[in-house]
């Protein structure tokens, strides 16, 4: 389903967040990345449905190549749902409104049956009710939560995680969590950028650590939580699963 | 002192002040300030958008129209539009564009400079992430700003748009050295008419202070009712 192949990448001719990096995530795997800050983890998502653009290698996304200029990207965006980090709802619409905006104005659904959709949608993740609210009014994990509905309104093929959890406060991150394992289990392909390991227990088929830019260990998450063949990744092991 | 004034020219000349006045100038502050915006945001969008030719032209622009004094813009554009527009449409004598058009287009022009600089800033304060969402979703980047950027940076920056629109409204009486009849022209007229200058400039600040006022006060209550929304 997402093919990265060693895709490079520079801020600047001296900085290189990227290096070389080679992995893939098939269809309905869930595939969580993680590492230190700064290691290139959110990069590397963001360059899937080119947010972030890339100078070397390819991403091919369900047979789409991402850094083909020819590429009709707010299409191929379309298809591939992303949460973000700081949730990023539009906060002068109201939820319902959040949810149907892209679904009427880039799939061109009508009216009813986009609002049919989201709230569909609001009420799986428990925020039926607040659908007249404006974000504002809705606590962290609620806008989260909100944020992967209005993802899931598209009917991706796949799902990117940017740290969904890192912006909330503790006892909210079991709420946003609890969607996403839901939606794991139902089969939908997600790679999740996240540090709770708790999750990559849970559902995760493979686990990818990143240290400075570089894929360091690529492998099945038992492989990967039993014995991490890395000095890296056992000294970034133990220093998130120690407490 | 006072029994040398006469104001009752002021209630004589009321209907002509505010009906052909006022008019006029309320007419002309609107209408600048909507294309102003409009023209300004295009400005704004052209400065923010990456490709740097296009940038360029934009703040050249912007630089260009602030440099210059008002008055003098005024002045030389109702002289030179005519002999603009006979180039352009090839006619064998200057085109008549009449003192309001002239004075509208001048006004647009200038205020394009101011409000784009506004808006400007407005789109910057919305946070990269917003249209960062907006694209995933598989918005445009026509989609992004019409939908996402641009109702939030309006919103941000409405009570300086409406501040910058009250003093347009101050400015609008430069285009006395069109002789127009805009409010403070009107004034003029009648107090040059008259010979009552004291009484008819006294009252044409009056009212010029007292619509500013009432107006920058409502922009301060609007303020803190968005403030209250956010």
């Amino acid at each position: 389903m997402i093919e990265i192949s060693h895709v490079d990448k520079w801020y600047s001719s001296a900085f290189q967040v990227l290096k070389d990096c080679t992995t893939s995530v098939a269809k309905g795997e869930v595939v969580v990345v993680c590492g230190p800050s700064g290691s290139g983890k959110s990069t590397l998502i963001k360059c899937v449905n080119a947010l972030e653009p890339f100078q070397k290698g390819d991403i091919t996304v369900d047979g789409t190549k991402v850094n083909d200029p020819k590429t009709n990207l707010p299409k191929l965006r379309a298809r591939v749902g992303m949460v973000f980090q700081h949730f990023e709802l539009f906060p002068h619409l109201k939820i319902i409104d959040n949810l149907c905006l892209a679904q009427e104005k880039v799939l061109g659904r009508g009216h009813d049956k986009s609002v049919t959709k989201a709230m569909m949608l609001l009420d799986r993740v428990g925020l039926k009710e607040h659908a007249q609210k404006f974000p504002a009014q809705l606590s962290g994990g609620q806008q989260q939560r909100v944020a992967i509905a209005r993802a899931l309104a598209m009917d991706p093929i796949a799902m990117l995680f940017d740290e969904p959890t890192s912006a909330l406060d503790p006892e909210m991150i079991s709420e946003v969590l609890d969607v996403m394992v839901d939606l794991a289990r139902e089969g939908m392909t997600m790679m999740v950028v996240t540090h709770e390991m708790g999750f990559a227990r849970k559902v995760a088929n493979r686990v990818i650590f990143m240290d400075r830019g570089e894929i360091v260990e690529d492998a099945p998450k038992d492989d990967f939580f039993g014995k991490p063949r890395s000095d890296r990744a056992q000294k970034f092991l133990s220093k998130i699963l120690s407490h | 002192m006072l029994g040398n004034f006469d104001f009752d020219v002021i209630r004589r000349s009321l209907p002509y002040l505010f009906y052909e006045g006022m008019t006029f100038t309320l007419t002309l502050t609107a209408l600048s300030a909507l294309g102003g915006l409009i023209f300004g945001t295009a400005i704004a969008l052209m400065r923010l958008s990456g490709y740097k030719t296009l940038g360029r032209i934009a703040g050249l622009y912007v630089d260009f129209m602030r440099s210059l004094p008002l008055v003098l813009v005024i002045f030389w554009f109702y002289f030179l539009v005519p002999y603009i527009g006979q180039w352009l449409t090839g006619a064998s004598r200057p085109i008549s564009v009449g003192a309001f058009a002239s004075s509208l287009i001048t006004f647009i022009m200038f205020e394009a400079a101011y409000f784009s600089e506004i808006m400007r800033a407005g789109i910057q304060s919305i946070s990269r992430g917003q249209p960062a969402a907006a694209n995933a979703l598989g918005l445009t980047y026509a989609q992004t700003m019409r939908y996402v950027v641009l109702p939030q940076a309006f919103r941000n920056m409405l009570p300086v748009l409406l501040t910058q629109t009250i003093v347009l409204f101050q400015d609008t009486s430069l285009v006395y050295v069109l002789s127009i009849p805009d409010f403070l022209g009107a004034a003029s007229k009648v107090a040059q008419r008259d010979g009552r200058l004291v009484e008819m400039y006294l009252f044409a600040a009056f009212v010029y202070f007292t619509i500013s006022c009432v107006a920058s006060f409502g922009v301060r209550r609007l303020q803190s009712r968005i403030a209250i929304i956010r």
